[in-house]
């Protein structure tokens, strides 16, 4: 993991001291709110409906088991014992005081974090995949290009003030876990026909009121050229995005008015001047990053080892939790461990202090002290020996986290909704803890298969309903909260958006409403393996509206 | 509004000419753009310094050629989170080589001050006239900067480099902060 | 449950400032005498446009301690009390409707071995 030098410290030290003054000049009232709110939003702090909430960047989704514990004291003194891990692989905490912040951003200081590109308009917590550096399939880590990019991005004097948020993330691999295709900028990391590795770019991508998919406007660029030509992007989008409304701020929107081709030619012409100067990189300064990734010491250890093929044969628990929460890593004898934090009627991406403790000492005992947040809001443990496989297995069970749903219809992604966030329409979060209590049996949902169910509370589309193979939309009417359901979206590297099913239903009848669409995969499927989102693209949506609204 | 160069507060030199009378003799003016490209070989021939006030919604490309004969580019933030001036003063700065006043106008807040000069402002026509007195310590609320922008300050990667291989030299590119301070001082001062 | 951001003032039926709480967030409600209280009962309750209009200028002026305001619907209870006019209102005058944190641990579902 990525080794603060003195630099870093320095900068989030002076972050922290800036906040506490511009805290201070508003409680005495020298700052208006408005003149207060976009210094606030720059360190993360929003305000919602019932108190102030803190948003804390994790880069690239890694964190060390220093910081989970510091998180989890943050939570104890600062808030009500429990965060929230989202869709951006960040974590919120919903009870934080304005007076306390300066305070908690100092703690959270001392162990490398903050709540920097958390919120505002500037370029936001650039993501990867979760298991970016041990997963079998990447070319390599992506996480040295998102921390360069983090660098070159935080506090940058152009780029602070932009029409709106800005969201980038990068992928490695053939399977896209980053979800690259709906982010104002996808890199994607391949090799060429001539064995030669660089990014695809795509911009324009994005979910909420317009959601896009990106549009590559450049199939290979050289690692050498990453900087300026994401700087290139940025300065086209500076200058010439629309201001005047908040809807249409959006490079997504951008790029559609121009047409990606128009927009790819202002990119490179404003590219062209910058290519070969002082943001070309160095790879002594890659180098310098690169080096700056601690990997553990692996021990030589071999796949498959006896304890874990005995405890497999002899309970069926244990084996059904490795089949679902156990994937394969690049190093022989170890194993990723995906810690679901979506638990039998839970808020999806919710964790007590106490868990979090937790599960720091068990990175420490298994992981190397390293833990990993997925923009699925599950946590994972990236270095684990198979051998240990077992112990952890029940260690994590006795904390809560070892529900063998990853992937399948109850590891849902959730927002916050109107149980706490002030742009909400409706709610989320018990929608998501119905449908975990309806499809609680894991025989059935282990049949169901791979199968994402994504839930926004308005249409900014936090949850990323868009993008899910079920996606629920709160929206209001007449007082009422209402659900639109979607179906076939994917956020993979063959994204797409989902299709609307019918007309809204009203939140008594969502969980009805999804488990007659999961009955009608069923009884539609050709194989028992064909998964949810094959039956949806194979058959179309007629045959599920016919069986939902049929009965309603 | 107070002007802010190099850290004191000091008088406009500069008459704005809004309508289109003939700029007074031996005055130094900006001219709004509209007005200045309609005329500018004209203008031009003003016995003193002439200076432009930019749209923040124009390139600044079109500015280009007359660069080397004006004295001044007033550039302008019509509330402080429209940030088109900040890519509008690198390119003039760094990409058309613009050596002149670089005036920030508009709604200029002390917690913009650090980013105003990165980008390369030299004037700050300031709003509110108690934030003069934060500008020496608004420059000092950061030392470690992640980018090279075009004020000359080195970035963290090249200072790091530059630990840990080559001994730092004096010079621009390996300056240390308090030398940065004294350079960004140095280029500004006409 | 439209985001009040977007509210035009239209007053139909009784109402009450809202904001919340600079130093802490808490949610609060404009009273009378022209504090802030946590207690909707302690709210001032207005029927008409323009008592709601003053009643907000009053709360929007005094952005020391309270930041946000608008104007937010109640009810009026059997007992003559203001009750939250709508669900947003609701959850943000009791609380979220879901329990804070992950639920306690359940017992493990044994399938069968």
């Amino acid at each position: 993991m990525y080794i603060y030098d003195e630099f870093d410290r320095t900068l989030v030290a002076e972050r922290v001291a800036e906040f506490r003054d511009q805290v201070g000049r508003r409680i005495s009232g020298e700052l208006t709110e408005d003149e207060f709110k976009p210094l606030r939003l720059m360190n993360g702090v929003y305000l919602q409906l019932h108190a102030y909430m803190l948003r804390i960047a994790i880069p690239y989704g890694t964190l060390s088991s220093r910081q989970l514990r510091m998180l989890a004291h943050v939570g104890r003194r600062y808030d009500r014992n429990y965060g929230h891990f989202t869709t951006r692989q960040n974590i919120q905490f919903n009870w934080i005081k304005l007076e306390d912040l300066p305070d908690a951003m100092a703690d959270l200081a001392s162990a490398g974090l903050h709540g920097m590109q958390t919120s505002g308009n500037c370029v936001r917590n650039i993501t990867t995949d979760q298991w970016s550096g041990v997963a079998p399939d990447e070319i390599e880590d992506a996480r040295i290009w998102a921390e360069l990019l983090r660098q070159h991005t935080t506090l940058h004097p152009e780029f602070s003030f932009l029409p709106r948020k800005f969201k980038i993330a990068v992928t490695a691999a053939a399977q896209d876990r980053a979800a690259v295709k709906v982010h104002d900028i996808g890199l994607r990391l391949h090799r060429n026909g001539a064995g030669e590795t660089g990014f695809e770019v795509l911009v324009g991508g994005g979910l909420g009121r317009t959601p896009f998919i990106a549009k590559s406007i450049r199939p290979f660029l050289p690692k050498r050229d990453v900087l300026s030509y994401v700087e290139a992007i940025l300065r086209v989008y500076n200058q010439f995005a629309r201001r005047d409304n908040l809807y249409k701020s959006r490079i997504k929107i951008l790029v559609h008015d121009l047409g990606a081709e128009a927009f790819a030619r202002e990119v490179e012409a404003e590219w062209q001047h910058i290519k070969d100067g002082p943001l070309a990189l160095d790879p002594a300064v890659v180098a310098e990053i690169a080096a700056r990734f601690r990997y553990p010491e692996y021990a030589r250890l071999d796949d498959d080892p006896p304890e874990l093929t005995q405890l497999r044969k002899a309970d069926r628990r244990f084996d059904a939790w490795l089949c679902n929460a156990v994937t394969n890593h690049k190093v022989p004898g170890y194993a990723i461990v995906t810690l679901s934090l979506k638990p039998e009627g839970g808020a999806p991406g919710d964790a007590t202090s106490d868990q979090m403790d937790a599960i720091a000492d068990l990175a420490d005992r298994y992981s190397f002290g390293e833990i990993r947040v997925g923009h699925d809001q599950n946590l994972a443990f990236p270095h684990v020996a198979q051998r240990d496989l077992p112990e952890l297995w029940r260690a994590l069970d006795a904390v809560g986290v070892a529900t063998p749903n990853v992937g399948l219809v109850s590891d849902i992604i959730a927002c916050p909704g109107l149980d706490y966030c002030s742009l909400a329409n409706a709610r989320a979060i018990p929608v998501a803890q119905e449908l975990t209590r309806r499809f609680r049996d894991l025989d059935l949902a282990r049949d169901l298969g791979r199968l994402h169910i994504n839930i926004s509370g308005c249409i900014n589309a936090c949850g990323h309903h868009h993008v899910g193979h079920i996606g629920i939309l709160g929206v209001e009417k007449n007082g009422e909260e209402f659900y639109q359901i979607t179906l076939a979206g994917r956020a993979d590297e063959r994204a797409e958006l989902g299709t609307l099913l019918g007309p809204a239903v009203p939140y008594a009848k969502v969980a009805d409403v999804v488990e007659e669409v999961v009955a009608a995969y069923v009884e539609l499927r050709e194989r028992p393996n064909e998964t949810f989102i094959e039956t949806v693209k194979r058959l179309g949506v007629e045959p599920f509206k016919e069986r939902v609204y049929a009965t309603h | 509004m107070p002007l802010i160069k190099n850290g004191r507060v000091v008088a406009d030199r500069y008459v704005h000419v809004l309508d289109d009378a003939p700029p007074p003799d031996g005055i130094p003016v900006i001219i709004p753009a509209a007005r200045f490209l309609a005329d500018a070989a004209e203008i031009l021939h003003h016995d003193a310094s002439v200076g432009v006030a930019w749209p923040n919604d124009r390139r600044v490309a079109e500015l280009a050629p007359y660069l080397d004969r004006l004295a001044l580019v007033a550039l302008v933030f019509p509330t402080f989170k429209d940030g088109r001036a900040y890519s509008q003063a690198r390119l003039l700065r760094e990409r058309y080589g613009f050596r002149g006043e670089l005036r920030a106008t508009g709604q200029i807040l002390r917690d913009q001050f650090m980013f105003l000069v990165r980008a390369g402002f030299d004037v700050l026509d300031v709003a509110k006239p108690g934030d003069v007195d934060a500008f020496p310590s608004a420059l000092k609320r950061y030392t470690v900067f992640y980018q090279a922008a075009g004020e000359g300050r080195t970035s963290a990667a090249r200072l790091r480099l530059a630990r840990s291989s080559v001994p730092i030299t004096r010079g621009p590119e390996f300056a240390t902060s308090s030398e940065l301070g004294a350079s960004l001082a140095g280029r500004v001062s006409r | 449950m439209t985001s009040p951001l977007e509210q035009k003032l239209k007053v139909t039926g009784p109402v009450v400032i809202t904001a919340n709480r600079l130093g802490d967030g808490a949610v609060v409600y404009r009273t009378r005498d022209g504090n802030w209280s946590t207690r909707l009962d302690d709210a001032a309750v207005v029927s008409t446009a323009p008592a709601a209009r003053e009643l907000l200028a009053g709360a929007v002026a005094d952005g020391l301690s309270a930041v946000g305001a608008y104007v937010a619907p109640v009810q009026i209870g059997p007992d003559g009390r203001p009750e939250p006019g709508n669900l947003r209102e609701r959850i943000r005058c009791t609380g979220p409707t879901v329990r804070c944190g992950a639920p306690a641990v359940a017992p493990a579902i044994t399938i069968g071995l």
